[in-house]
C-alpha cells in the first residue's frame, strides 16, 4: 500500500490533466485490497480456527471464554495424536494409498495420453472423447455397483478386497487416471509436430520419443498432473468410508471422523489436529508447487 | 526437398526417410494399442461396466435373488424422503453453482484490479480452500457450527444478536451445507475467471474507452461475451461436481436433521451401504444419470464447437 501511495502523486504531477482519473483509479485499488481482505478472512477463517483450536487443551476448548484466541497453548493434542499407534496406521496408510495410486496413474495415463494425441489410429478420437466422459462421472454414481461387484469378487475367489486398505488401489485410478490422461492429452497436443517428426527421422523408436522429447517438454503438465493426482488420493472420503470399516484398513480423513468422533463425544482439540494434519500434506505441497497447480486446474477445463 | 531433386544421394536419403517414416506408421496402430489397453482395461471394467452393473442391480429385490423390474423405482416415487432428496439437490446444487460463480466472478475481479506482482500472493491465499481435503475443512465448520460452543454464536453474541442454530434447524442447516460448498468451490471459479480475465486483450478495453462506454457497458459488451464460454464450461462442471457431493453433507449433517439435508450422493450411502439395501441404494444414484447426462452433453458441444472455430 505505503508504494502505491507515495507513487500516486508523482503520476498526477506528470500527467496534471488526468488528475482525477488517476484519483478515482488510487480509490478503485484501495476498495480492492479491502474487499480481497474481506474474502482472505472468509476463506482462512476454517484453516485458522483449526489451528486455533489444536493448540488449546480440553478444558479450555468447554470453557465460555473467548473462542477465537489460545490463552494456553499447548501442544498437548499435536504429541498425543502423533504417537498414537492409530493415527500413524492411518498416516501411513494413506501415505501408501497416495504413492502407489499416483505412480500407477501415471503409468497408465502417460503412455495412453501420448497414443492418443500423436498416434491417430482406428477409434482414437472417441477414446480420447471416451476419456472425458469418464472424467465427469463422478465416484458417487460407481460406489454402490463397486461396492457389489467387490462382494462378488470375494465370493468367486475367496480373496477378501473389501475392508483392506488395499482395495483403495483399485479403486482411486478411476478417478485418477481419466483427468490427468485427459490433461495429459491437451500438453502432448500442443508441443509442435516437428519436434517428434524430427525425433523419429533420427530413427527414434516410440519409446524414445515418449521418454526423451515428450516427457521432458511437457513436464510442468506433468508435475500438475502428479500434484492433481496426489491430491484426489490424498482427499478422497466416500471411496475408503464405504469398502474399509476396521479400524487398521482406514486412511487419514476417514480414519480422523471416524474413530475421533465417538457417539455425540467430540474431542475437538484432537479433531482439529487430526484435520489439519490431515491437510498438511496438500497444503505444503502446495505452498511449493502453486504455480504447477493452478496450471493443473485451468487446464483440466479449458484444454479441448 | 530442393537438393533431393538436385542429387542423386539426396534423393536416396529421402527416399530412406520416407521409408522409416512409413515403416513407422505402419508398426504405430499395434504400439499405440498397447499403450492405452491399461487405460481401456481401467474403463471399460471400473466405469463402464460398474455403471451398467448399477442399472442391473436397481432391478433387483432387496436380497438381490429375484429381478423385480422397476419396483425399486416405483417404491421410490411413492416415499416422502425421495421427493425432499430431489427437491434437496437441486436447491443445494443451483443455489452453491450459482453464488460459487458469482463470488468467483467478483474475487476475479477483484485480484485484477491489483497490480500484477501482488496477484500472484492474492490468488494464493484465495486458492487454500480448495487445496485442503474437503471432509478436513468441512470438520473445521462443523466445530464452527457447533451448538454450544459454537464461534460464530460467540461472535454474534458479542454485537447483540441472539444465537443461530446452524446445523440443529432444517433451513439454517441447508444454508450452512450451501455456504460450506460455495465456501470450497469458489476459489475455483476465480482462478478460472481470472484466467479468461487476462485473456482478453487489453486493446478491447481501450477502445471500448475512447468510444466512452461506462462501465456496465464494458462489462455486458466486453469483458462477457470474451469470457461466456469459461463461464459456461465452469459452470457445467461445477454443477456436475456439486449435484453429485457427498463429503460436505456426510460430515457437516449426514442428513439430518429429519432428512432435511440428504442429497442424491447421501441418501443412497445411507440406503445402499449402511442401510444394506444395496438395489435400492443403486436406484437412488441412478437418479443423478439424467443431469449428469445435460451437463455433459453441454460441455461436449462447447468444446467440439470451440474446437472448430480455432
Amino acid at each position: 500500500m505505503t508504494t502505491i501511495t507515495s507513487r500516486a502523486p508523482a503520476a498526477t504531477r506528470a500527467a496534471p490533466k488526468y488528475g482525477s482519473m488517476k484519483n478515482e483509479r488510487l480509490w478503485a485499488l484501495r476498495w480492492s485490497y479491502f474487499f480481497l481482505t474481506l474474502f482472505v478472512i472468509f476463506f482462512l477463517t476454517p484453516p485458522v480456527y483449526m489451528l486455533i483450536t489444536s493448540l488449546k487443551g480440553s478444558r479450555e476448548i468447554s470453557s465460555l471464554e473467548n473462542p477465537w484466541w489460545v490463552f494456553n497453548p499447548t501442544l498437548e493434542n499435536y504429541r498425543e495424536l502423533i504417537f498414537s499407534p492409530q493415527f500413524q496406521t492411518f498416516f501411513i496408510n494413506s501415505s501408501l494409498v497416495a504413492v502407489i495410486v499416483v505412480t500407477t496413474t501415471m503409468l497408465i495415463s502417460v503412455p495412453a495420453a501420448f497414443a492418443l494425441s500423436r498416434m491417430k489410429f482406428w477409434g482414437s478420437a472417441t477414446l480420447a472423447t471416451g476419456v472425458f466422459l469418464t472424467y465427469l462421472i463422478p465416484e458417487t454414481l460407481l460406489f454402490i455397483p463397486l461396492f457389489k461387484m467387490m462382494a462378488v469378487f470375494n465370493d468367486l475367489t475367496g480373496i477378501q478386497v473389501l475392508n483392506k486398505w488395499w482395495v483403495n488401489l483399485i479403486l482411486y485410478p478411476t478417478l485418477t487416471v481419466p483427468f490427468c490422461t485427459w490433461i495429459m492429452i491437451g500438453y502432448f497436443a500442443s508441443i509442435p509436430k516437428e519436434l517428434d517428426e524430427a525425433a523419429i527421422i533420427d530413427g527414434a523408436t516410440w519409446m524414445q520419443t515418449l521418454t526423451k522429447i515428450f516427457i521432458p517438454v511437457a513436464l510442468p503438465g506433468l508435475i500438475a498432473a502428479t500434484i492433481f493426482a496426489f491430491t484426489v488420493s490424498w482427499a478422497q472420503f466416500l471411496y475408503p468410508l464405504a469398502f474399509t470399516t476396521s479400524t487398521d484398513q482406514l486412511v487419514l480423513p476417514v480414519g480422523i471422523i471416524t474413530t475421533l468422533i465417538k457417539g455425540d463425544v467430540f474431542n475437538w482439540g484432537q479433531i482439529m489436529t487430526g484435520a489439519l494434519l490431515g491437510a498438511a500434506p496438500p497444503l505444503i505441497l502446495y505452498a511449493f508447487l502453486m504455480d504447477y497447480y493452478i496450471a493443473g486446474l485451468t487446464a483440466g477445463a479449458t484444454k479441448g | 526437398m530442393v537438393d533431393t531433386a538436385i542429387s542423386s544421394a539426396g534423393i536416396e536419403r529421402g527416399r530412406a526417410t520416407q521409408s522409416r517414416l512409413k515403416a513407422w506408421r505402419g508398426r504405430k496402430s499395434t504400439i499405440a494399442f498397447f499403450m492405452t489397453l491399461p487405460l481401456i482395461v481401467l474403463i471399460a471394467g471400473l466405469v463402464l461396466y460398474p455403471a451398467l452393473y448399477a442399472i442391473h442391480l436397481a432391478t433387483l429385490n432387496k436380497r438381490m435373488t429375484e429381478f423385480v423390474g422397476l419396483k425399486n423405482f416405483t417404491f421410490l416415487f411413492t416415499r416422502e424422503t425421495f421427493w425432499m432428496v430431489v427437491k434437496q439437490s437441486c436447491i443445494f446444487a443451483l443455489t452453491a453453482v450459482a453464488f460459487k460463480a458469482l463470488l468467483g466472478f467478483i474475487i476475479a475481479h477483484l485480484v485484477h484490479n491489483v497490480p500484477v506482482n501482488k496477484q500472484r500472493r492474492w490468488r494464493g491465499m484465495l486458492l487454500i480452500p480448495w487445496v485442503i481435503p474437503a471432509a478436513m475443512s468441512t470438520l473445521a465448520w462443523l466445530w464452527l457450527f457447533d451448538p454450544s460452543h459454537s464461534a460464530f454464536n460467540w461472535l454474534l453474541e458479542k454485537v447483540g444478536v441472539s444465537p443461530v442454530p446452524w446445523i440443529g434447524d432444517a433451513y439454517w442447516a441447508r444454508f450452512c451445507v450451501i455456504l460450506v460448498n460455495v465456501w470450497i468451490g469458489s476459489p475455483f471459479f476465480m482462478i478460472m475467471y481470472l484466467a479468461a480475465l487476462k485473456s482478453v486483450p487489453e486493446q478491447l478495453y481501450e477502445a471500448a474507452k475512447i468510444d466512452g462506454a461506462t462501465w456496465w457497458q464494458t462489462m455486458r459488451y466486453v469483458t462477457l461475451p470474451m469470457m461466456r464460454n469459461i463461464i459456461a464450461i465452469t459452470a457445467l462442471f461445477s454443477t456436475i461436481v456439486t449435484f453429485a457431493n457427498f463429503d460436505i453433507v456426510r460430515v457437516l449433517t449426514r442428513g439430518d436433521p429429519l432428512d432435511k439435508t440428504h442429497v442424491f450422493a447421501t441418501w443412497a450411502f445411507r440406503v445402499g451401504i449402511e442401510g444394506g439395501d444395496i438395489p435400492l441404494g443403486a436406484s437412488v444414484s441412478l437418479f443423478m444419470v439424467p443431469i449428469l447426462t445435460i451437463g455433459a452433453i453441454l460441455i461436449l458441444r462447447d468444446i467440439n464447437r470451440r474446437g472448430n472455430e480455432s
